[in-house]
Order: C-alpha cells, then structure tokens, then sequence
C-alpha cells in the first residue's frame, strides 16, 4: 500500500456544508482531520490533532494569512499553521500532516492518507 | 555580637522611606530598630490627603506594604510620641512613660502647621490640614455647617479650600497678601488663577487680614477683616505656612537654625553625630525643604550613611512644583520670579481662554532659569529638563509660551540625558524607564507598576509617555497601535470606520480598509466591534467564521477540547426549581459542577454535539445564555441587601438583575464584570469591580475601573448618592466611551490608566458631557439593550446553525480522543500521564 502511488480518495461532504471561512472536522479511516475553506473558496485538509494541546479541535480554529501565506490558529495556545504545507509558524520542528482535496461536481473529497 | 538599637521618631512619609531603604541594605542585621510614630495610623500618603474627600480611604493611602513590619522585624508604636531626649545617657523618653535606649536616632518628626495669632484661633472649628485625623474632624464639623474658611492662600490652603468645597460648603480664602500662592507665582498668574478659582464658586479674599474671630450671627464665627468687614462661616481651617517640628531637638540642644529646623550636613547627620534628621524637620544650608521629594533623598543618604556608605551626598533639591488645584493647572519651575541678575521673561496670555504662561530666560537667552504655567501645564515636564539639565533652548525664547499649533513637544525626550531626572517624586531616572523598558515594559501602566515613575503627584505623567513612546521606537517596537497587518488602524480608529462608514460586515470593512484575508487577531476584534455597534446574532453567516471558538460554539473551550457552560444568573439570585433543572441537565450528561468565582454555576465538559441539546432543555426551564465566552457583560454580582440583610440600606439584588438585564450580551473591548452592594460593608466587592455600585442613605456611589484578575486595582469613585436614573445614565455614558475608545482586550482599569487626563477627564466627559456625546452614547447603548437575543435560544431555533455542532462533517461519531478519571465524585479529562494508549481499528 505504502509504494502504491495511486491516491485514495475518501467523499465527505458537499461544497455547501463547509461556510467559506471556517472549518469542519473529517473522520478518515486513518484518524482525524481538518476540512477548511478560505474566503475564495479554496480547500485544505490538515491533521485535526492540535500538538500543542493534544486534543482534536484544529477544524475550530479561525483562518488567516500572514504575509502571502495562508493559516489557521489553534483555538487553545493560538499557534499558526501554513494550510498548505502544514508547518507550525511559531515553531518550526513542528509541522502538521497535509491531506490532499479535490471537488468532484459539489463533493468534496480528501485523499485517505497524507501527502508526502 | 549584640545588635545595636536605632530609634526612629516620626512614622510620616520620609520616616517610611528611610525604613525601606535601610531594610533594602541588610539594616536589620546589624539594628535591631524601634519607630515612634504619634499618630495613630502609620506612615501615609500625605501628599494625597485631599483625595480622602474625594472616596480614597485610608487604606488606599497607607504608604507601608502589607506585612512590612512583622517581615523585617521592625517594633512600631502607633499613638506613641516622643516627650525628651537625654544625649548623655541616650535615651528617650515617651507620652506612654517608656524609657527607650539607643545607639542611633533618627528624627523624622516633619512639621507642624502654623497658626497666626490672631485672637479667637482657638475656637471650636477651627482646624488645620495636616493629618488624616484634621480630615476626620472636618468631616464631622462639616456635617452641621453651611459656609467654610481658609486662612492662607498658599498652595495648602487652596487644597483645603477644595475639600471644603467637595464637602459642600460655601468656601472663602483668605490671603493676607495681594495674590495667591505668592510664593510660586507672579502677580498675572495668581490674578488668573484667582479667576479661575472664583468661577469654580470659591469667594477669595486678597489683602485681607484676620484680626480677630468672633461669635457670629448667622454662623458659629466671625471673623472680623477691619472696621466695618467681616465674614461669617461655620469653620475655619488656618494653612498659613508650616514650621520644623524641632521641639525635641531644642529641648536637648541640638544645634537649630535661627528660624528653626534641626541643622544637618550633607549626610543629614546632626550636631550629635549618632543623631540623624531627615525630612521637613531638617535645616540643610539654612534650608528647609517643604516637598517630599527631597525628603526621600534625604532618607536614602541617612541610611547609607548609617551603614557606611557615604557616597551619595545630599545636594540641596529642586522646589519646582506642578498642581491641580481645584482642576487649575498651576506649576512653577526655578526661577520663577526672575530675580537672577540680567535675566528676562517672555509672556503668553490669553484671558479668555484663562492660559497664562511665563519663561525667564538668562542674560544670553539660550537657557531657561524658571518658568510659571497657569491654566495649562502640558509643557512642565519639558521646561523642567530644560531648565534642569541647563540644557540649550532649541529655538526661539518665545517659542516656550508660545501656544503650539501643530501640539509637537518642545523637545524631544530622546534630547534628555540618560541622567535626567524624570520622576522626582520617585527619583526615577530617564535611564531607570528605559532599563525598566528594555525589561518588557510596554505601556505607561507598566512603568508606573515597576519603577513608581508618575506614582505620586502624576505631574511627570506626560514626561513618561514621551520617553516610553520615544524609547519603542528606537527599539524597533512598532509604536503604531494597528490591530494587525491587515488593518493599518488601531481598534478605536476600527470602530470610528464602522460607525461611520455604516459597515456591516468584515468583508466590507477589509474591502474598503484593509488587505489579506485577516487573522485571529482582527476577525474577532472586527467581529467584536461589529456586534458593539449592530448587535447581528454572531452566527449570522458572515460573522460566524470571525468569532473565537468560544463564541463560535457560544461556550469556553476547555483543554481537551470539550466546552462548559454557564447559563446567566442575574445578580446570583435563583429559584430552587431552576437549581435543580442544573441539576440534572448535569446528572444527565454527567457534566463536572461547579460553583463560579461570579455567582453562578457552570457546567464543563459538554461535547461540541452535546451543546444543542443541552441548551435546549436550559432554555425551555427558562435559562438564558450567560456569555462566560465573550468578551462581553459577564457577571453582576450581589449582596443579599436589604432584601434580608439587618444592615442593608437598599435593594442590592434588585439593582443588580436589573443592570445585568439591561446590559447582558454587550459586547466590549474586553470583559465587563459589575457588582452592588446593599451598604458600604460591601459584600459584594463592588470596588474590585468594572463597575461598582454601593448603597449609601442617599443613593448609590457608583465606582469604576476596579479589576481582579492578574493585576488587581481598586475601583475609583466616579460619583456619589445617584438616583437610579442618575446611575443608569452615567454606566450607559461610561460603558459606550469604554467601548468607544479601548484599546483590543484592554479591560477598563488598564484603559483609565493610560486615559490622558484619566479620572477627572472621564468625569468631565460622562458628567459634564464635555465632548456633547452623552446623548449620543445613550442612544447606542439603547439600540443593544432594544436588540438583544439569547445568542443560544436563536440557534437552537435554526437548524442550518445546529447542523454545525458536529465533531465531523462526514460522521455522526464522538472524538475518540476524549478520556476521564473520576475524581470527588466527578469526572475530569485525564492527564497525559494517565492516559490509556488507544488502539487503531484496523
Ligand atoms: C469559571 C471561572 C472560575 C471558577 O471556577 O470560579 C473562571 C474561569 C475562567 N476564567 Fe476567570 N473565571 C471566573 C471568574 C473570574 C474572576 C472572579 C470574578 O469575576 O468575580 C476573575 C477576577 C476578576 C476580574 O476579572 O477582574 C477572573 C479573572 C480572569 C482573567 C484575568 C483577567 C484580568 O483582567 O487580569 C482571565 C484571563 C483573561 O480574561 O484574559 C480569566 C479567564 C478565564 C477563562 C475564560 C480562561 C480560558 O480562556 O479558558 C476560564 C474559563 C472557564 C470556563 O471554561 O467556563 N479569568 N475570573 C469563573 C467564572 C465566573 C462566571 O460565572 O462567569
Ligand atoms: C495637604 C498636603 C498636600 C501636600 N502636597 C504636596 C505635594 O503635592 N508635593 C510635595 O512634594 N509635598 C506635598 N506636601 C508635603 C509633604 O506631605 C511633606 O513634605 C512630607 O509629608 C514630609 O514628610 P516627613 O516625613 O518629613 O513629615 P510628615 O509626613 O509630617 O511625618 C512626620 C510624622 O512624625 C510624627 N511626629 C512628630 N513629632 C513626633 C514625636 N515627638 N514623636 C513621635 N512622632 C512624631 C508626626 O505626627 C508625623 O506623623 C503636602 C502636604 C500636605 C499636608
Ligand atoms: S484562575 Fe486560571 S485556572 Fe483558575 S479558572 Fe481562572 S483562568 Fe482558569
Ligand atoms: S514627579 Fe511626582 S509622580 Fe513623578
């Protein structure tokens, strides 16, 4: 499995469930994620584990950008990660794992493992 | 080796300062030391007297840290005076018949006031200002009077006029020669400060002398001026200079002035040399000095002294001086009255907008000697170091009076030596701010916390903000107050742009105003601001993704991410049926209980889908949202008053559910907390409080901008015996310019101490209505209080919103994550310690 290139992708829900701005939490087989869609529509999947606090709730936290990258903040210490290379801002041995997205009509999919 | 006996006479505010500096030295190891102190209260803020008629007890003006005396070890005998000393045998003898040995005595015994002989001086009444108890004994003479008097229109004598005045009597000064405060001001100035001081209703007398006191007719005295003028009044108060109280050291034969005053060198050593005297009884070169600060100094030499460090040398101290007196700017620097040989003045006037001010330049008019500012002492701190530090006038002499248009400083604090003496109350160096800046200082609040600076008199404040504004900068600390990147305005420029602009939502304010998509720090504060301003439900659609997590799901997040809840219990009154709905709503979904710090009960533990249905039941047993989340109203805590109370003398908890039903859901730069108290017992710990309110016989006292929390500080008193609707009024007032003008996740004490202006400026604007915005404040505030919803009965109502409370999009499934232990009969997340690893299904 690990060698296969081919990318699993698992449909969670539709375009319309995800208010442009916020997050919601996705349940894959492998354990949790964070679903976000940014102000211009666009979607990132990253863990859903925030490894400050060790408690699954990075789906609430608010978007951002700073400078040209775009972020989310955990809702408990407020640490920023990059939505697309899900690396901690603050601290740069941490980073997070990012899941690729993709829309199929108005379904939105991620894929079942993170990218590498 | 045995410890050697040092004996303090005098506990005033230099005595206190000589014991924290010989402590601050390892004193006590070589001392073993002993303080007589004649008053009955120890040491205390003296400068601040006339703030106890203003709602300052005299607790807040006590000078000596809690525990001082039982940490160091130090004996004091409060109420105990000193009646003799024998040098010889070296001891002194007390009112109470001890007999005291010493090895080193210091005399802090300060002054007396000085009463003119005129006949009659000794009458019932008749009063001097000097001790918290001339306070207490003019309080209750007050009580039975109509009109007040102060002989001496000195810079004393006008403070008692004030608390004369804040009594609410009819208020004279009577000034034996032709102007006020002759010794610091010119004849303009005490002629426009006479002005001023007559506009605020106070009658003064100049060139008038008192020959004898009377009984009066309409009132208990009169004084009689010359043949056919007099004054009748019902108290006097004489503040005609003050006098070295050096009757101890006469009686022993220390060496006095010929006017008085116990003689010391530069190291405050008297003609005995194991005899030191400090403060206002000391004579230095034929001087007495009649400010604290010098009285400090002097403390700090006599003490490193005392433990054989001689470095520091007294050299004589600056007299200058800043005041408000009865809210007039009054401040004289140096050489105020030109007289130094070849010296001149320029002068500014402006009658109608009472502003007089006068620089005295030297011979070559490139350095200041002395300067008098009546009506407008902004520039003192300035003109001080340029006369201090004899530094060159930047520009033209004219320029120092001149009225600045584009209001720059005259000069720059990054022109000041590191040496400059900023705060001289303090002796708080420019070196000393930036140390404490380099330290993390940030704000003008902080300096004053850690260094004293503008802690006194406050005249240095302006000075302190300048060095701290200049000092940032140079650090590469963006002075700029921006909320963030994306907005280049600070909050209250935020919640102008709102107001005005009529800007609804953030994608319009970051459209007109901002750049990038916005953060965690400005989608709550504009969120915030939008919800002070509109009062939209903050789930409405564009709004919903700004708010904290908090708000967002409308409950505190706890650290395994679970929420609590705190339904509003106005005023901490609830019925037993509504106790026991929380009851078991908590049984039910076993939710750990407890009791609030704020009178209520909150709930924790809720899973983020457990929340709805939670709240619905809460709801329907007629519970209400109690924003324990928001930066918003919180609590209005009670006493029980005289609902039940044998002391109470009105309806605490009424008063409370009603301010807490009138302004529940308030959004605010950051959190709001109240309190009522039935009776000044205060239960309630109203002056702790945002906002406090405490019954009195006549109505309420309303005090403001008190905080708990990290850094607490009492409440001040903001205005005394309001109606209901008089209180009603000023909070609406007060608690829309809060909203107006904080700064992000400032709480009111915070914003008050960084207020220009501060206690007497919000009075002046809530009040008096100086800026004329009061009614506009009402009627924003009238639209939140018309606006208002339970933020969670609305959501539970709309099920495109409940559909959000899920933990996963794509599963009805619970966090697996989530583990308890059970403690004192009740659950709380595990620690990592005590977790139990989790195995993956496959
Ligand atoms: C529950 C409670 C403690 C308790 O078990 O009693 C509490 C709990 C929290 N307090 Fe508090 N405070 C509680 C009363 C207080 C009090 C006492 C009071 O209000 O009489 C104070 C001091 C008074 C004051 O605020 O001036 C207090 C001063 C703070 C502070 C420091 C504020 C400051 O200005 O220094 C914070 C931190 C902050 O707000 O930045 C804080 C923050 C918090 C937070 C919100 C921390 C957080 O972000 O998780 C806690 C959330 C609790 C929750 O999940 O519900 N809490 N907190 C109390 C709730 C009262 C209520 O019914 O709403
Ligand atoms: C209303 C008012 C406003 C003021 N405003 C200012 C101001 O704005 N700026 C400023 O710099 N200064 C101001 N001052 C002056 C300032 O308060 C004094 O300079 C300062 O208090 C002097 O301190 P001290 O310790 O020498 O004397 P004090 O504070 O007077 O203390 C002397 C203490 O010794 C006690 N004592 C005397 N004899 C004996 C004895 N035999 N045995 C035992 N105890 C004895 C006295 O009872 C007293 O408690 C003001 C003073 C007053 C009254
Ligand atoms: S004191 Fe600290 S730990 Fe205790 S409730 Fe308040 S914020 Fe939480
Ligand atoms: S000069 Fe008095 S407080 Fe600073």
């Amino acid at each position: 499995m690990n060698s296969s290139v081919a990318v699993e992708w698992k449909a969670v829900c539709k375009v319309s469930d995800v208010l442009p701005g916020t997050g919601v939490g996705v349940r894959l087989p492998a354990g949790q994620a964070a679903l976000f869609c940014t102000r211009d529509g666009q979607f990132y999947a990253l863990d859903n584990l925030d490894p400050f606090s060790h408690a699954n709730v990075l789906s609430r936290g608010i978007l951002g950008s700073i400078g040209d990258r775009k972020v989310v903040a955990s809702p408990i210490y407020k640490q920023h990660f990059d939505l697309e290379t899900g690396q901690c801002i603050e601290d740069e041995t941490v980073s997070l794992n990012v899941y690729p997205v993709r829309v199929e009509g108005d379904v939105i999919e991620v894929a079942m493992s993170a990218a590498h | 080796m045995a410890k050697q006996q040092l004996l303090l006479i005098g506990h005033g505010m230099v005595g206190q300062r000589y014991l924290e500096s010989l402590v601050a030295q390892g004193g006590r190891e070589q001392f073993d030391v002993t303080v007589l102190c004649e008053e009955p209260l120890p040491a205390y803020d003296r400068v601040g007297l006339t703030s106890y008629f203003s709602g300052k007890t005299a607790d807040d003006l006590s000078l000596v840290p809690q525990g001082f005396f039982e940490e160091h070890g130090i004996t004091l005998k409060l109420k105990t005076r000193a009646d003799s000393i024998d040098r010889a045998a070296k001891t002194v003898t007390t009112n109470t018949g001890e007999t005291l040995a010493y090895d080193k005595l210091v005399l802090a015994t300060g002054s007396y006031p000085f009463v003119p002989p005129i006949p009659g001086n000794d009458r019932d009444n008749c009063f001097v200002y000097r001790t918290i108890d001339d306070l207490d004994a003019m309080i209750a003479a007050s009580k039975g009077g109509k009109v007040g008097a102060v002989v001496g229109g000195g810079l004393l004598g006008l403070e008692a006029a004030k608390a004369l005045h804040d009594l609410g009597l009819e208020t004279h000064v009577v000034e034996f020669a032709p102007r006020l405060m002759a010794v610091q001001v010119d004849d303009f100035g005490g002629g426009l400060l006479k002005d001023k001081i007559q506009e605020l209703g106070v009658t003064v007398h100049t060139s008038t002398g008192t020959q004898e006191i009377i009984d009066g007719e309409s009132c208990k005295h009169r004084m009689v001026f010359g043949e056919d003028k007099h004054l009748e009044t019902d108290l006097i108060v004489f503040s005609a200079g003050i006098r070295p109280q050096d009757a101890l050291g006469r009686a022993c034969e220390l060496e006095l002035g010929e006017r008085g005053g116990i003689v010391v060198n530069d190291h405050c050593v008297t003609s005995d040399e194991d005899v030191y005297a400090i403060g206002e009884v000391a004579l230095w070169n034929g001087r007495i000095f009649g400010l604290v600060a010098p009285g400090y100094q002097m403390a700090e030499i006599a003490a490193e002294h005392l433990m054989g460090k001689a470095e520091k040398a007294f050299q004589g101290a600056d007299m200058s001086t800043k005041l408000k007196l009865m809210g007039v700017d009054v401040a004289s620097i140096g050489d105020a009255h030109g007289n130094t040989p070849g010296c001149r003045s320029t002068v500014f006037m402006d009658q109608t907008a009472g502003i007089y001010k006068k620089a005295v330049v030297s011979e070559c008019g490139k350095k200041l000697l002395g300067a008098v500012l009546v009506g407008d002492a902004a520039d003192y701190g300035n003109l001080l170091q340029l006369c201090l530090n004899e530094m060159d006038l930047p520009g033209d002499p004219a320029a120092l009076v001149a009225p600045i248009s584009d209001g720059a400083p005259l000069l720059g604090a990054d022109a000041l030596p590191d040496t400059a003496q900023i705060c001289s109350c303090n002796n708080v160096s420019k070196g000393d701010l930036c140390a404490a800046i380099d330290g993390g200082c940030m704000t003008v609040g902080d300096l004053k916390a850690c260094t004293n600076a503008a802690g006194t008199c406050g005249g240095c404040a302006a000075l302190v903000k300048q060095v701290l504004d200049s000092e940032l900068e140079k650090r590469g600390v963006e002075v700029n107050n921006h909320v963030c990147e994306h907005f280049p305005y600070s909050r209250e420029e935020i919640y102008h742009l709102v107001r005005v602009g009529q800007i609804t939502t953030f994608d319009q304010l970051l459209e007109k105003h901002g750049s990038g998509d916005g953060c965690d720090i400005c989608k709550p504060t504009v969120a915030n601001v939008l919800a002070s301003c509109w009062n939209d439900w903050v789930l409405n659609k564009p709004h919903a993704g700004l708010q904290d997590t908090n708000d967002y799901f409308m409950g505190n997040m706890q650290r395994d991410g679970t929420y609590s809840i705190v339904p509003r219990v106005a005023g901490g009154e609830i019925t037993p049926d509504k106790l026991i709905v929380l009851g078991e709503v908590a049984k039910k979904y076993d939710l750990y209980t407890k009791i609030t710090g704020g009178q209520r009960v909150d709930l924790f533990g809720a899973r983020v889908d457990q929340l709805p249905e939670i709240w619905k039941i809460l709801v329907e047993a007629g519970f209400e949202t109690g924003h324990a989340y928001g930066k918003s109203v919180r609590t209005v805590k009670s006493c029980v008053g005289s609902t039940w109370c044998r002391y109470g003398v009105k309806d605490s908890v009424g008063t409370a559910i009603q301010i807490e039903e009138r302004y529940k859901g308030l959004r605010s730069p950051h959190k709001l907390k109240f309190a009522v108290s039935g009776c000044t017992r205060e239960c309630a710990e109203a002056q702790s409080k945002d906002v406090g309110v405490i019954a009195t016989e006549k109505g309420w006292n309303l005090y403001v901008c008190g905080n708990g929390g990290m850094r607490p500080r009492h409440a001040d008193l903001f205005a005394s015996d309001l109606s209901d609707e008089e209180l009603i009024k000023y909070t609406d007032r007060f608690l829309m310019f809060y909203i107006k003008t904080a700064d992000r996740l400032q709480r009111t004490s915070v914003w008050m101490e960084n207020l220009e202006g501060g206690l007497e400026y919000l009075k002046d604007v809530i009040i008096n209505d100086s800026l004329g915005i009061g009614e506009e404040l009402e009627a924003q505030m009238q639209h939140v209080i018309a606006t208002y919803q339970c933020e969670w009965k609305t959501a539970i109502e709309d099920e495109e919103a409940v559909k959000r409370f899920k933990h996963f999009v794509n599963d009805d499934a619970n966090d697996d994550n989530l583990q308890y232990v059970r403690e004192r009969g009740q659950r709380r997340p595990a620690y990592e310690h005590e977790r139990i690893e989790m195995v993956q299904e496959a």
